[in-house]
């Protein structure tokens, strides 16, 4: 057992509890919480993946953003759900019993494609050099200007879409005041 | 060639007359009479000038006054119809036309023309106070298609037409009967007589289709006139054996019309109720020329009912038949006379008795007596019903003057009237005198003693005792009826306030009251004592023209005589006796005589009441039950019912078993289904998002594990 | 070194785990959270092959950014809808919103 695997353990571990405690938690706050450190988690996963760009990635868009946003949304959305309520719905006995499959199933798979890794992994790139050549393949022609081209307006789209869909109707009053 | 001519026209101008009242004229009540009067005395003006033809005539026997168009084809050859005036066509023509006249002109007085129209009185119901009868011009229409139906028979060569004449007039008599229809007993009485005639003329029917199957034709010439063709019928045995020739039966079916038509018994019951119509009805219809119509067809087929007999041999079996019904309905009618209290009944009844006399003159072989005897009472029967309408007409107005109700018609209200009707008392005595043959000066004497005369002669002593006595009764209620009505005191108030007639009905009394004397004495036998010779008898030798043998006249016998002239002189004499003193309120002399005899004869032997139960109570049972209930409604009806009930079963089975489940169904089954379906496929359409998140991924992994683990 | 097959584990039950937060929960952002889950899965998936088989190319890592960005915009329109929604509805449970229903 080496470092890395005990400390691929031991991170992979905590992320799962993290994970299962989003999935689980009554109250949606702390299920946000608990998702900001699954996403850390990832993050360190990634870094032992040698990607350290990606982590930091992962740190900037996951949890300072999207986390952010579903906090804040479970807080404008909270008058409702009355957290005493029960979270789980009724399905959860079929869901369960799917997930579960599905992961028998992956693991199955997932253990014949390990079997065919290497045994020894390749040397993997300097990091400048790496993200220069990351850099240049998003914006050569011949490369992946085109997936970078239409991320991009895919997000304008889902920037101008959520801000027309979110938009307080003209002339209308929120609902949300005290109700 | 012109006498025939006239001879087609005498029936026409009152069918024309019939024709233009109805059509144009109904509404008024002046231009209707006229009319009809004016049609009338044309054919009288006709008649007349074809009588004087035949009476000048030589032997017109030989060459009648005769012309006959070819009218039904049948074949090769036509059926012909034509005119035929001979000796007794000529005499009963003369007595129609004046009879008519005289009875139309009568008719405006009777219903009391000039008077204004009363605003209570209905039509359909007579006047009550003297107003004009609100349906005058209907009475003179109908009357005048009455005279059109008796002229077409008188002229007519052949039995059809004849036949035809025979129904208008049987249609007439049953318009007029009921002509105030608004009474119940006039409709009653108008479909009694209709029905009780129609037994007749079916029987009459038959027999002319028995003799056209015979002889292949129905005219006079051919048959009455044509010596082989009445030997033949005479020895061809009839349908029914050999105990009746063809000619036999043929003449005894026609003489069942005649006994509908004229009365005899037992088709008699019609006569007296038919009294309900208005009197002048009951005078041309009743008395002088319908059911004279009855002893013309017999006087008419004479020929051919005596065929094959001898004068002097034993009666046919026919002719006793004809004989026995006549002289039967002369004694039993004078019987049921004896106890009637109308005024119009018992001549009713007087009317049927003399018919009987006639009758059994033809069945005796007597053809100049019957046909002598059916001139003068046509006369003298007319002027008595003419009389007794004045009679009630004069008591009806004093019963008005008086404000009493009471009937008019009954004698036992009358008395006295003599004083107060003097024109109609002189004139209806001298009609009742000529009814009971009072010697000598009336024309009923004539007439009555040839058929006694007759009848003695030839042996026939049922038939002479049986008419004799009738002709004593005949006297005697002739007498009482007299009597009661216009001798002694008045018995009621309104007897005393009568008056007399206008002359519109006076006049054609005088007329024929004229007639009643006179006519007599065209036949006085040449043989009579004292009288005999002065005179032609001019009717035997005329009238006796018609047969093909003249008959011989009888001898003179003193016994028929003396026997008509004592039972004349003895019933009058007796029932002037009995009856000049009756008081008001006082019963009838002859009911205390006689008792329950009394009531039988006044019930009229309860002959209307054994025919009620025998045939009317079951014709209407089985009109009723039988064919409209049982048959109508039950057997056709259920026929139709059961098949529409049917269909509908068939139909509902159809539609219920078969329509709605398999057709019906099967399409709802396609909507339905498919809706059902929906239904309960729907539900994996929640809307809840995990849920189909749930499925998704359960058949995602069911696809991922085929296309891994079992490619 | 950390064999490929634990990684592949990990990331299988981080993906299950998200799967079951997005068909089990009501809320509506709890489910979004799932799919968050599921989509970080999906990255290490990426990255952990990337580094084992193919550490020379860049692909993978593009993969996994343009993944990144796809999930970025899939959390804003998903959150502004659920926003929209509990503001017309009054309510983000996920099975209240069944409008979809027959």
């Amino acid at each position: 057992m080496t470092v890395e695997q005990i400390l691929f353990l031991i991170t992979g571990a905590v992320t799962l509890i993290a994970a299962v405690m989003v999935v689980t938690s009554p109250r949606l706050v702390h299920a946000g919480l608990w998702l900001i450190m699954t996403l850390a988690g990832m993050a360190v996963l990634f870094v032992l993946l040698e990607n350290g760009f990606l982590a930091v990635v992962q740190v900037a868009i996951y949890i300072d953003a999207i986390a952010i946003l579903i906090i804040i949304t479970v807080m404008l959305t909270r008058a409702v759900m009355r957290e005493t309520e029960p979270q789980i719905n009724r399905l959860w006995v079929l869901a369960g019993l799917g997930a579960s499959t599905l992961f028998a199933g992956l693991m199955a798979i997932a253990l014949q494609l390990g079997a065919t890794a290497p045994a020894s992994l390749a040397a993997v790139l300097e990091p400048e050099e790496g993200l220069e050549l990351l850099g240049r393949s998003l914006v050569d022609v011949d490369a992946f200007i085109l997936p970078f081209e239409v991320a991009s307006v895919l997000l304008v789209a889902a920037l101008i879409g959520a801000i027309v869909v979110a938009m307080v109707p003209r002339g209308g009053a929120s609902p949300q005041d005290g109700r | 060639m012109q006498t025939e001519l006239l001879t087609w026209l005498i029936p026409l101008p009152p069918l024309l007359a019939f024709g233009l009242i109805v059509l144009f004229a109904h509404r008024n009540n002046r231009i209707s009479h006229a009319l009809a009067i004016g049609a009338m005395a044309l054919s009288w003006g006709l008649g007349m000038a074809v009588f004087w033809t035949a009476v000048t005539t030589e032997h017109l026997a030989e060459h009648p006054i005769a012309s006959s168009i070819p009218w039904l084809p049948t074949g090769s050859s036509a059926l012909r119809i034509g005119v035929f005036v001979d000796p007794l066509a000529a005499v009963t023509l003369f007595f129609v036309v004046w009879t008519c006249l005289a009875i139309f002109v009568y008719s405006v007085g009777y219903h009391n023309f000039g008077a204004a129209r009363d605003p209570q009185d209905r039509p359909g119901l007579p006047p009550r106070a003297g107003g004009i009868d609100p349906m005058y011009a209907r009475f003179f229409a109908f009357i005048s298609l009455f005279a059109f139906g008796m002229l077409t028979l008188v002229v007519s060569d052949n039995l059809l037409t004849l036949f035809v004449g025979w129904e208008i007039m049987g249609l007439c008599s049953y318009l007029l009967i009921g002509f105030w229809y608004g009474k119940e007993s006039a409709k009653r009485a108008m479909i009694k007589a209709f029905i009780t005639t129609r037994v007749g003329d079916v029987f009459m029917l038959l027999g002319l289709a028995y003799l056209y199957s015979s002889t292949g034709t129905l005219s006079y010439r051919e048959i009455l006139f044509n010596h082989e063709t009445l030997e033949r019928l005479a020895g061809m045995p009839s349908v029914l054996g050999a105990g009746l020739s063809a000619a036999g039966l043929i003449g005894l079916l026609l003489f069942i019309g005649t006994v509908g038509k004229s009365a005899q018994w037992p088709l008699h019951v019609w006569l007296p109720d038919a009294m309900e119509g208005p009197t002048p009805v009951s005078a041309m219809i009743h008395a002088a020329t319908m059911v004279s119509a009855g002893v013309y067809l017999i006087a008419r087929f004479f020929p051919l009912i005596t065929a094959g007999w001898q004068e002097g041999a034993a009666l046919t079996p026919t002719m006793g038949i004809i004989a026995f019904i006549g002289a039967f309905t002369a004694l039993f009618a004078a019987t049921i006379a004896l106890a009637q209290n109308d005024i119009k009944r018992v001549l009713a009844y007087s009317t049927i008795s003399q018919l009987g006399y006639m009758v059994a003159a033809v069945g005796i072989g007597a053809f100049v007596a019957a046909a002598f005897h059916l001139v003068t009472h046509a006369f003298f029967k007319a002027l008595l019903f003419l009389g007794s309408g004045s009679v009630i007409h004069g008591v009806e107005h004093g019963a008005h003057a008086t404000h009493k109700h009471l009937d008019p018609n009954d004698m036992m209200n009358m008395g006295g009237l003599r004083t107060r009707q003097p024109l109609t008392f002189w004139t209806f005595l001298i009609g009742g005198l000529a009814l009971s043959g009072f010697p000598i000066l009336t024309a009923g004497f004539w007439s009555k003693d040839e058929i006694l005369a007759d009848a003695f002669a030839n042996g026939r002593l049922i038939v002479f005792v049986t008419l004799a006595l009738a002709a004593f009764l005949t006297a005697f209620y002739t007498m009482r009826q007299i009597s009661l009505t216009f001798l002694g005191e008045p018995r009621s108030e309104a007897a005393s306030h009568a008056q007399e007639s206008r002359w519109t009905m006076t006049a054609p009394l005088i007329v024929l009251a004229v007639f009643a004397v006179g006519a007599g004495w065209a036949g006085i036998p040449e043989d009579f004592p004292g009288l005999g010779g002065l005179l032609p008898n001019w009717i035997h030798d005329f009238v006796g023209g018609t047969l093909q043998e003249h008959p011989a006249a009888a001898a003179f016998n003193p016994i028929p005589l003396l026997v008509s002239v004592v039972v004349a002189l003895g019933g009058l004499l007796l029932g002037w006796f009995v009856y000049r003193r009756v008081q008001a309120g006082a019963p009838d002399p002859l009911s205390v005589a006689l008792g329950r005899v009394y009531t039988l004869l006044q019930r009229k032997y309860y002959f209307d009441q054994l025919y009620d139960r025998l045939f009317v109570r079951p014709a209407y049972w089985f009109a009723e039950q039988f064919t409209y209930r049982w048959i109508d409604r039950g057997l056709i009806d259920g026929t139709l019912h059961a098949i529409a009930g049917f269909a509908l079963r068939v139909g509902s089975f159809l539609r219920n078993s078969i329509d709605l489940p398999i057709v019906n169904g099967s399409g709802d089954l396609v909507g339905e289904g498919i809706k059902a379906a929906g239904r309960d496929f729907r539900v994996v359409q929640s809307g809840r998002v995990q849920l189909y998140l749930i499925v998704g991924i359960f058949f995602a992994g069911l696809l991922i594990t085929y296309m891994l683990f079992l490619q | 070194m950390i064999p490929l097959s634990w990684y592949l584990i990990l990331a299988a039950a981080l993906f299950c785990v998200g799967l079951f937060g997005v068909l089990a929960r009501r809320n509506a952002v709890a489910i979004l959270m799932g799919i968050e889950l599921m989509l970080n899965a999906v990255n290490l998936n990426l990255l952990a092959f990337w580094r084992y088989l193919h550490s020379e190319q860049v692909s993978g890592q593009v993969f996994v950014i343009i993944v990144f960005a796809v999930a970025a915009a899939e959390a804003a329109v998903g959150l502004a809808l659920i926003i929209s929604i509990y503001r017309r509805r009054q309510t983000v449970a996920a099975e209240e919103i069944d409008m979809l229903k027959w």
